[in-house]
């Protein structure tokens, strides 16, 4: 089963294609878009377990040898991400039958997810630079359809700006491929990673890796690059948002775990240190943000840029403790986002608004609701032995090791603003006298908490059952922090 | 060579930047057009120009060009040509709901709808 790593991202493609063609049939998209995200999120864990059983895998296309032709590489650390992936995009396709409406499922919004699933699981898994330009084309160009799906006045104007910001960023992405090309002479990641080793890291290169977090900080929503996120990610419907937030500033975080770990590791006085400061810097405007809005939606967009912060915060320290941190951090982050953002939804469903000034009294009427939310809030924040305390705590234990001491006591102060800023929408929704609901019925509201809340289950089986996990958190982390695993998988 | 390539995408991204500060959509669009068009003769550039003979393999022929960087900018011309189309059907239904082109008017957030 040499091809295995391609089946995630050809999986959704071919049932993306075969959707395109019953665009009325609204039964057929569902059932089809069902099949087809269980069909590769079974062939992702089989995924898993074959590179957990193996190592890393390698495909290179059409039997070039390695430096010349295109890689597909999965490891640990891509296998993880894109299980998690399918697993939150089969959630929200469920949450979808009843609250996308059946306007948008005749405009191509299953396929269109299905498209974004492709990218998103190519950006992990390619092992080429720029493979990793084209495949983040794919989810992009995916993701403006899913934006602008609808066609409402506020989803156009933000639409515009959302992909304005990331078509400059995608050139911008081009002209740092380019100028790395022309230092190291290939694409190959694997084979970049030793040339810059072969070189020594001159200031050239260094410069590239600055450019490359730039490139990649618009994607992932750092610190002075996240101006775009909260206004365009509050444009489309929640479980759009929902699928947005929690894998596509995921696979900028990624690219800067998996350039920064591979190819940037010898001038790591100047390239981590920025990527330090940074971090620390997008956890607090984050926690402003968070803290500043009355809107469900926005309190839980800038919580996405707070766990930006974080993680990459972990990704800096370059120490066992804080890279696995982080790598537990991300995948929990991408389940409690998804789950929160579908609680929300639903929450926005029953109040008929987002704005938490005119809501009140839910715990009275919807009680699991308001249960499952304070878990996935507790979740959030980390609380143990729920599934943010692990990740946190190991962040903090590298932080610590590598003397960053600051910087983690902000990160840890932060946590408490992450669980100020969610429980203030438990205590202004759930608590108080009960508004006039409008009447909503009952039946949609039932099949949405379903998949929600075995979302959030799943999110606290991810906490609970840490032990089982911590051997495949081991793996991805030796894979990042020595480069040689990866280099000899695909160099072979 | 390379100098007047080195001027001449100096030259583009230049004007890219100007448009996409500008306030109407349509210069913008053409901005972000300018601006992948200097992207991919940076690509072009930073993959060493010349090179005699054509990127194919033949006998005892050792001056070819490279051809990693002509396939690149095929995959990123395609792709920019992709984008801008869906841009400007994007910016004329933007057009038609709002009523205006200029970006200034296309501000605010959620609670000033």
């Amino acid at each position: 089963m040499i091809n295995l790593p391609l089946l995630p991202i050809i999986l959704p493609f071919l049932f993306a294609i075969l959707l395109l063609f019953f665009k009325e049939n609204v039964r057929i998209q569902r059932a089809l878009s069902l099949v087809g995200v269980i069909i590769s999120l079974i062939a992702s864990f089989y995924l898993l377990v074959t590179v957990k059983s193996e190592g890393v895998l390698a495909v290179t296309l059409g039997s070039w040898p390695a430096p010349f032709g295109i890689s597909m590489v999965s490891d640990m650390f891509s296998a993880l991400l894109v299980t998690t992936t399918l697993l939150i995009t089969l959630f929200v396709v469920v949450y979808s039958f009843t609250a996308i409406g059946e306007e948008r499922e005749r405009f191509f919004y299953y396929p269109a997810i299905l498209f974004m699933v492709t990218g998103v699981n190519g950006a992990f898994t390619t092992g080429d630079i720029f493979n990793m330009f084209v495949f983040f084309e794919v989810l992009l160009i995916a993701s403006y359809l899913l934006i602008v799906l609808g066609g409402e006045k506020k989803q156009l104007r933000e639409s515009i700006k959302y992909i304005l910001v990331n078509v400059v960023s995608s050139a911008l992405f081009v002209i740092t491929v380019a100028y790395l090309y022309s230092v190291v002479g290939t694409l190959n990641m694997a084979d970049i990673s030793v040339k810059i080793t072969e070189i020594g890291q001159p200031g050239i290169i260094t410069v590239i890796a600055v450019l490359m977090l730039i490139v990649f900080g618009v994607k992932g929503a750092i610190f002075p690059l996240y101006f775009w996120l909260p206004g365009s990610y509050a444009a489309p419907p929640v479980p759009v948002l929902a699928l947005f937030g929690a894998l596509l500033t995921k696979v900028g975080v990624y690219a800067i775990m998996r350039t920064y770990t591979l190819f940037f590791t010898h001038n790591v006085g100047v390239t981590h240190e920025i990527l330090m400061v940074v971090s620390v810097l997008t956890v607090i405007v984050g926690c402003v943000g968070a803290l500043a809005y009355f809107d469900l939606k926005q309190i839980i967009i800038y919580n996405i840029v707070i766990a930006v912060g974080v993680i990459l915060f972990g990704a800096a320290q370059m120490n066992e403790a804080g890279i696995s941190g982080a790598i537990f951090y991300l995948v929990h982050d991408m389940l409690i986002k998804g789950a929160l953002f579908l609680l929300i939804g639903i929450i926005i469903y029953v109040t008929g608004t987002s704005n938490l000034r005119k809501m009140g009294g839910l715990m009275k009427t919807h009680a699991p609701l308001g249960w499952f939310y304070l878990i996935a809030a507790f979740g959030l924040a980390g609380i143990p032995p729920l599934s943010g305390f692990i990740g946190k705590l190991l962040i903090a234990q590298g932080a610590f090791e590598a003397g960053n001491v600051w910087g983690s006591i902000i990160i840890l102060a932060s946590s408490l603003i992450v669980l100020l800023s969610v429980i203030r929408i438990f205590i202004y929704a759930f608590w108080g006298e009960p508004m006039e609901l409008p009447k909503t019925k009952r039946k949609p509201y039932a099949r949405m908490m379903l998949p929600t809340i075995v979302l959030v289950v799943l999110s606290v089986l991810y906490g609970v059952g840490t032990e089982w996990l911590i051997p495949y958190v081991t793996d991805a982390t030796d894979v990042l922090l020595q480069p040689s695993i990866y280099i000899d998988a695909v160099l072979k | 060579m390379e100098l007047v390539m080195a001027i001449l995408i100096g030259v583009l991204f230049t004007a890219a930047v100007y448009l996409i500060l500008s306030r109407s959509l349509l210069k913008i669009i053409i901005g972000t057009g300018l601006l992948s068009h200097g992207a991919h003769l940076l690509i072009l550039t930073m993959g060493g120009l010349g090179g005699l003979a054509p990127p194919v393999i033949s006998e005892g022929v050792t001056d070819f060009a490279d051809p990693l960087p002509q396939a690149l900018i095929l995959t990123a011309i395609v792709i920019s040509f992709g984008v801008t189309a869906f841009m400007l059907v994007m910016a004329y239904r933007a057009y038609a709901v709002h009523k205006t082109d200029d970006m200034n008017q296309l501000k605010g957030n959620d609670e000033h709808d």
